[in-house]
């Protein structure tokens, strides 16, 4: 095993994030290791402990699963960045930190006097992230954003639904946390080039251009055939079917035949083999045109069969066909289970609960996680221990409202 | 000339479809040498029909050829393919043959980073598991990314970034009212699995470079997914709820929706979510008698009258252009979007001032349109530097000056056809 810490161990990082975006990129270096220590504002604290979803819906900024979720494994600190006092305790702890993600909107940190120029003098090894949904540059910069609108400025969302209704936003925060991933992929080859240069220096990193990066199939398709995107329900609307969701005896499975050798293995499947040579249904272009008449052939198999049974038999075929879990269905998924997916956490207010686990299995240092932290938990810790404030320093910084 | 952040990076890509290119190109964007191990491939479609109507998308989506035109080698004008690979270098090698296997394995030797998607009896099969990949080099960064992991009873089973939307619980959170779960129109979870991969091959490099040490990377595209709804999975184990399935309705704004505008199959997303907001909207719909009636006088009752209220806002934006009203109402605070087509991100003014699109040249297509970089570095930009390579374009270069294989040894795999320039008349499309 390698470092029992983590592999990025030794890394500080200082958190200004909210909401959804930073948060996701922050908790991947907290759970890889690294000191992640969250700023949050005295009092409310981060936006996303009064968004939840709470325990029995009842709102406490302790107990929001977005909040819970997204902060594991960080340290949490107030201070109150409207104050100069504020921003110049944070340039104290920049000056030993690694990295700075921020998710303010273009222009916010500069107000406080803590764009990247100035943040640059104070410690020029330090790499600084910032996350906004248009980018710190261009005519969108200034608009606002939420998930809705990162689904719709970036193509995925006219491609989901009924062709005849309004187009569906995708499940979640998908925009803010492909962002968040974005920033991490971008902070840690940052730190690869800082090793060897000993410099620092910007990301910028957009919801927009995250998701337009995982539109691109449809994007190729208007550079290279300038043919438009359209929604065909639940099929992927590349003219081949049955790429689709089905209605079976007990839920819902999930079919995407691509080649030609898994729709025979298909037909074969459903005993209908002398579907191979119809020359309505034979191809997958052939059935994308006549996609209702096939449902109507495979719908009655389904329905006689359970997810668990068309999932075995399929595969054994080698057909790429998966169920459709409803939540509870997913926690007791055979496959997560045996991988030791999901992670317990205890927490004093919330209690224990099952999280989801890492997006991937190093086998150095697995990921590591612990609750997220209450508000200003970690405050003295910090300034006392790190800053050498003393506890009547923490008082007064206290009645001063600076943390 | 500037640095690039992963320059001295040698990543060997032995990925297909999109999940894994994207990711390794991820890394060649920002300046690692990656060199695509490619035979049998996925440079477009086995058989190539002319579409029926080369303006309907589906019919030419999964062909997408410059000008509906395969040309007599589809192999290297595919859309998709030169899209996920440029930066790259190609390298056909019929890792079934012993000799393309040394080769192989001498460039494991020197190579920093070896990305795979297969499903995990594959590299097994061809004797290039980890352990023997480790044998060459033990710093070897080595990652797997098939659809359910390296283990567990399921690792077997096969799958698209299509199977994995729904069963990694995202379908669950989508869709109308009613008990239909719905997919995206995408294979969403593919490039979140390349960008998670990224992740973690960062990670390890960082690591290896402070400590020398390499590792096994085992990602389960399921696993990378499920992760994305968290606070969801949270919440159900709190409340022991699954989502209600709601169009785009909030559970607590209204306004909060898609509505139609003029022309055909535009919309418009518009949020509310305070007073001040509302009043904005307001004005801009001319303050009508409706909006000032008591019930549409704060959060709590818009929301509870959101049926009628999303009535009265259609009513407004019917008429009106999407792109036009998202300008608006974003000039006046009011959060809205315009739902862009896939025509519309390629030709929107902001991404072009950022300089997102940006057009290369390509010997068999002419100068194309690319994605571009979506992390900008100010020290460190990541380029687009080179087209996507033909087939087998670098196999001459690769094997006698990095692999260092003579004349003759080159020649000899050449007749064997174990390299190649053009996929084997075998070839039936993208093996999975």
């Amino acid at each position: 095993m390698g470092d029992p810490l983590g592999l990025l161990s030794g890394l500080k990082v200082l958190d200004l994030t909210h909401y959804a975006a930073g948060p996701y990129a922050t908790r991947m270096m907290a759970a890889q290791g690294a000191e992640v220590t969250k700023i949050e504002r005295p009092g409310a604290g981060d936006p996303a402990r009064h968004i939840g979803p709470f325990p029995g819906d009842d709102p406490d900024p302790e107990q929001s699963a977005l909040f819970l979720y997204l902060n594991t494994s960080k340290k949490s600190i107030t201070l109150n960045l409207n104050t100069t006092s504020g921003t110049e305790t944070l340039k104290r702890l920049l000056v030993s930190a690694d990295v700075l993600v921020e998710n303010f909107q273009p222009g916010v940190m500069a107000s406080m006097g803590l764009d990247y120029p100035q943040v640059e003098s104070v410690n020029p090894r330090l790499v600084m992230a910032s996350i906004t949904y248009f980018g710190q540059t261009g005519p969108y910069k200034s608009y606002k954003g939420n998930s809705m609108v990162g689904f719709a400025v970036t193509g995925q969302m006219h491609m989901t639904g009924d062709p005849d209704k309004e187009p569906l936003v995708g499940a979640g925060y998908q925009p803010e946390y492909q962002a968040g991933l974005h920033a991490y992929d971008a902070v840690l080859a940052a730190l690869y080039w800082r090793e060897t240069s000993g410099k620092g220096q910007h990301i910028d990193v957009s919801v927009m251009e995250a998701m337009a990066y995982y539109h691109e199939f449809a994007i190729t398709t208007w550079t290279h055939v300038k043919a438009l995107s359209i929604r065909a329900g639940n099929n992927y609307p590349v003219g081949n079917h049955p790429l689709t969701i089905y209605l079976c005896k007990d839920g819902y499975i999930s079919i995407s035949c691509v080649t030609p050798r898994q729709s025979e293995s298909l037909f074969l499947l459903i005993e209908r083999p002398d579907l191979i040579d119809d020359p309505k249904l034979g191809t997958g272009t052939s059935r994308w045109e006549n996609r209702d008449e096939f449902d109507e052939i495979i719908l009655p198999w389904l329905m006689e069969r359970t997810m668990d049974e068309i999932v075995t038999a399929a595969q054994d075929l080698r057909i790429p066909c998966t169920y459709v879990p409803t939540f509870g269905q997913l926690f007791q998924d055979r496959q997560l289970r045996a991988r030791d997916y999901w992670v317990a956490l205890e927490h004093p207010l919330v209690g224990r609960h099952t999280y989801a686990g890492a997006p991937f299995k190093m086998d150095q240092t697995p990921m590591q996680v612990t609750r997220a932290p209450l508000l200003g938990e970690h405050n003295e810790e910090v300034y006392c221990g790190d800053l050498g404030c003393s506890k009547e320093d923490l008082v007064r910084l206290r009645e001063r409202n600076i943390i | 000339m500037t640095e690039m952040a992963l320059a001295g990076v040698r990543v060997l890509d032995l990925t297909r479809g999109w999940s894994g290119p994207i990711g390794a190109r991820f890394m060649a964007d920002l300046g690692a040498e990656v060199i695509k191990v490619e035979y049998l491939t996925d440079r477009g479609m086995a058989s190539v029909e002319a579409p029926k109507d080369p303006t309907d998308f589906a019919s030419v989506c999964h062909a997408a050829y410059p000008d509906n035109d395969p040309g007599k080698d589809p192999y290297n004008r595919y859309g998709p393919f030169n899209e996920y690979n440029r930066n790259k270098m190609s390298l056909t090698l019929n890792l079934t043959n012993q000799r393309c296997k040394e080769a192989f394995l001498t460039l494991v030797s020197i190579s920093d980073v070896v990305i795979e998607n297969y499903s995990p009896r594959v590299m097994a099969n061809f004797g290039l598991d980890y352990q023997s990949l480790k044998l060459v080099n033990p710093s070897i960064i080595f990652i797997a990314m098939p659809g359910f992991g390296m283990t567990g009873p399921h690792r077997h089973h096969v799958s698209y970034g299509t199977n994995i939307e729904p069963t990694a619980g995202l379908s669950n959170m989508i869709g109308y009212p009613g008990p239909t779960p719905y997919k995206s129109g995408e294979a969403y979870p593919d490039p979140n699995a390349g960008l998670h991969g990224v992740a973690a091959v960062l990670t390890a490099l960082f690591y290896r470079r402070r400590t020398g040490i390499g590792q096994f990377i085992d990602l389960s595209q399921n696993e990378a997914a499920v992760g994305l709804i968290g606070e969801a999975l949270l919440a159900f184990d709190m409340n022991n709820e699954e989502p209600v399935r709601m169009g785009n309705r909030h559970p607590y704004h209204a306004p909060h929706n898609t509505y139609r505008c003029k022309g055909d199959d535009r919309w418009v997303t518009i949020t509310v979510t305070n007073d001040q907001e509302w009043q904005s909207l307001s004005d801009l719909m001319g303050n009508p008698s409706w909006a000032r009636e008591e019930k549409f006088g704060d959060q709590l009752s818009r929301w509870q009258y959101q049926d009628e209220l999303d009535e009265y806002i259609s009513q407004w934006t019917s008429g009106r252009d999407y792109m036009e009203l998202m300008h608006t109402l974003q000039a006046a605070g009011v959060t809205a979007a315009a739902v862009y087509t896939n025509r519309d991100i390629v030709e929107d003014p902001h991404l072009k001032e950022r300089g997102y699109f940006q057009e290369i040249p390509h010997p068999r297509t002419g100068p194309t349109l690319f994605s571009g970089v979506p992390v900008l570095l100010s020290k460190t930009p990541g380029t687009l530097r080179i087209h996507a390579p033909m087939m087998g374009e670098h196999n001459d270069f690769l094997l006698r000056d990095l692999v260092g294989l003579g004349e003759e040894e080159v020649s000899e795999l050449k007749a064997q056809k174990a390299i190649v320039t053009r996929p084997p008349e075998t070839y039936e499309g993208p093996p999975y």
